[in-house]
């Protein structure tokens, strides 16, 4: 680097710079905390919900899954399923429910997780809510 | 090794290898469950060997960084550790609790850890990377603050120096960061938009302050270039790793219920986001080309040569493929985002504790600055096959996205998931083997630390 272009310039470009961006993210976090209510579905988190997004996390679905594209990439999106399963819960809870404790020889499988009637009901609603997220268009397709 | 305080670095070292040895294993294993799916099923289900997978990685960088500022702070400093006790019963703490939480995961089902654990009296689990029990958590901030103490009163005694000032913004960071992991809120959008101020702010913000800090040390020492031209280098790389990654965490907000303006603010500001790595790579090519002095030591400069060129195209070049919004509407979640992931953390992280590593262990094994000529060539033979095996993971997992987001997301006639990991399953199957390919090089770059012989000379070499 050219001799003009001195150490503490580049440290107030550091400095500077950090503390300008820190603050405008500081700014936009706050502001999308205000725009959230728009889009995130905050209406419809019902008790239910709420049970079904613990069970989510409690038996570490994202570990296989992902939702609304995160997490891991071997098994299905869930974030548009009710949507993919013809908006049926029941079909999703079948899903879920018929899950051979042994696997399916060969291919991949869901484990069975031996959820109770409220479970799955709750599993069910959570990713309803989801799917009824403004996500801005994504997935591109119903496939996820 | 010119202060005694810093061979408490050399257990850390020790752990963070034999750590990262079963990351590997457990890598291997997922690698064959996506062409086996019954392969271990259901005694390790994917979900189990992941979270393995993934929290050895971060547990044993951790040990990585940790054992760097144990090693590098009491040399820039120019004075003992404040104290190598609280470092060892640290070490001790760190370790134990790691190793229980990753039984837990292979013992029972995470429902049930979840259970023992408590986690219902303070939800903080089952979030990507963040399964960790509430418990090991706050262990987790417990052993970083007692490490951070430990390091700041040497700092705060000592010489202060551009990179330990760097280094120190960098960890702090880090456990700042680290306390959103227990932040779950009920609102999954909410949930998400936090989850990223550890995940983002970590990979893509205050750990880039670290990998520069430690790449700067190490270029100073291999090639004795003036301090001054390093700072001044090191100080504008950090200043656009965070001028632009801070704005760029924007670019995880695309899709998740967030609003429509971070579109174009993450796509602007991560694809500049490759630029401090370009930065890097080229000052540590310059820095060698200029340097000062010839280090017997050939294989540490390698290894920085090689971190910074491998985290450039990691990170920078693969994260800038699918970071424009336009083109992350398809990409999203599919094996594209695994291919960056892979090689971004190999190239930045993992190859910048090895930096560190093979440039350390020499003197933490007794010698005055380097291994033997064969105890590197060695070296250099792992360095190269794990390269070379993390290359072509990268580029399979790269077909196996291109393939997937054009099956899946792209054609006329979408198909279903797992029609369309049947079809690029060939894909899968080329990543095992080049993954098979990166543990031999593990394996001969183990068996380097075992390597006798006469310590290399400049004159020898």
């Amino acid at each position: 680097m050219a001799d003009r272009f001195t150490k503490s310039m580049a440290r107030n470009i550091y400095y500077g710079g950090s503390l300008f961006f820190i603050l405008l993210f500081i700014g936009l976090t706050w502001h999308t905390n205000e725009e959230m209510p728009k889009q995130d579905n905050r209406e419809n988190l019902t008790e239910s919900v709420i049970r079904g997004k613990n069970l989510w996390e409690v038996n570490n679905c994202i570990g296989c899954h992902t939702l609304l594209g995160e997490g891991a990439y071997f098994a299905p999106e869930l974030g548009n399923v009710y949507l993919r399963y013809g908006k049926s819960k029941e079909a999703i809870k079948g899903f879920i429910k018929s899950r051979p404790i042994n696997g399916i020889p060969g291919r991949r499988s869901m484990p069975q997780f031996g959820f109770d009637d409220q479970e799955l009901e709750d599993i069910a609603e959570f990713l309803k809510y989801t799917s009824e997220i403004d996500t801005l268009g994504w997935p591109p397709n119903i496939q996820g | 090794m010119k202060y005694t305080s810093q061979a408490v670095a050399k257990p850390y070292f020790i752990a963070a290898l034999a750590l990262f040895a079963g990351q590997i294993i457990f890598g291997l294993i997922m690698g064959l469950q996506y062409v086996m799916g019954d392969f271990l099923f259901p005694e390790i289900p994917f979900n189990a060997a992941r979270m393995v997978h993934t929290n050895l990685l971060i547990v044993w960088l951790l040990f990585g960084f940790m054992g760097s500022a144990y090693y590098l702070i009491p040399e820039e400093c120019e004075t003992e550790l404040y104290s190598p006790k609280l470092a060892l019963i640290m070490f001790w703490i760190f370790l134990v609790a790691g190793a229980l939480t990753i039984v837990g995961y292979l013992a029972m089902p995470y429902a049930t850890l979840a259970k023992v654990t408590g986690n219902e009296y303070f939800p903080t689990m089952g979030r990507e990377f963040l399964e960790q029990p509430t418990i090991t958590k706050i262990g987790i901030v417990i052993v970083i603050l007692a490490f951070l103490f430990n390091i700041g009163m040497t700092l705060l005694r000592g010489r202060k120096t551009v990179i330990t000032l760097v280094l120190m913004t960098g960890l702090i960071g880090l456990a700042v960061f680290f306390l959103f992991s227990f932040y779950l809120p009920d609102n999954l959008v909410k949930d998400k938009f936090y989850w990223w101020f550890v995940v983002h702010l970590w990979v893509e913000g205050v750990w880039e302050l670290i990998l520069g800090a430690l790449l700067a040390f190490v270029l100073i020492k291999v090639t004795g270039v003036d301090r001054e031209v390093i700072e001044k280098w090191l100080y504008v790389i950090v200043a656009m790793s965070l001028i632009t990654g801070i704005i760029g965490t924007g670019h995880h907000f695309f899709w998740i219920g967030t609003p429509a303006y971070w579109q174009p603010l993450g796509s602007i500001f991560s694809a500049l986001e490759p630029i401090p790595f370009f930065m890097m790579a080229v000052y540590a090519f310059n820095m060698v080309n200029q340097r000062k002095r010839e280090h017997p030591n050939k294989a540490a400069t390698l290894w920085a040569m090689g971190c910074a060129v491998m985290a450039f195209f990691g990170a920078g070049v693969w994260g800038f493929l699918h970071t424009l919004a336009p083109v992350n509407y398809f990409t999203h979640g599919t094996q594209i985002t695994a291919a960056h992931g892979h090689m971004a953390f190999f190239g930045a992280y993992a190859m910048i504790v090895m930096t560190i590593i093979s440039y350390a262990m020499p003197m933490l094994n007794g010698r005055k600055e380097a291994n033997s000529r064969k105890s590197q060539v060695v070296e250099m033979w792992g360095f190269w096959l794990m390269v070379s095996g993390m290359v072509f993971i990268t580029l399979f997992l790269t077909g196996a996205g291109v393939l997937q987001v054009w099956l899946q997301r792209f054609s006329d006639n979408p198909l279903p998931f797992m029609v369309v990991q049947d079809q690029i399953a060939v894909f899968y199957w080329l990543r095992e083997v080049a993954a098979v390919v990166f543990t031999l090089g593990f394996v001969v770059y183990i068996v380097s630390f075992f390597v006798k012989g006469e310590e290399a000379t400049i004159n020898a070499s």
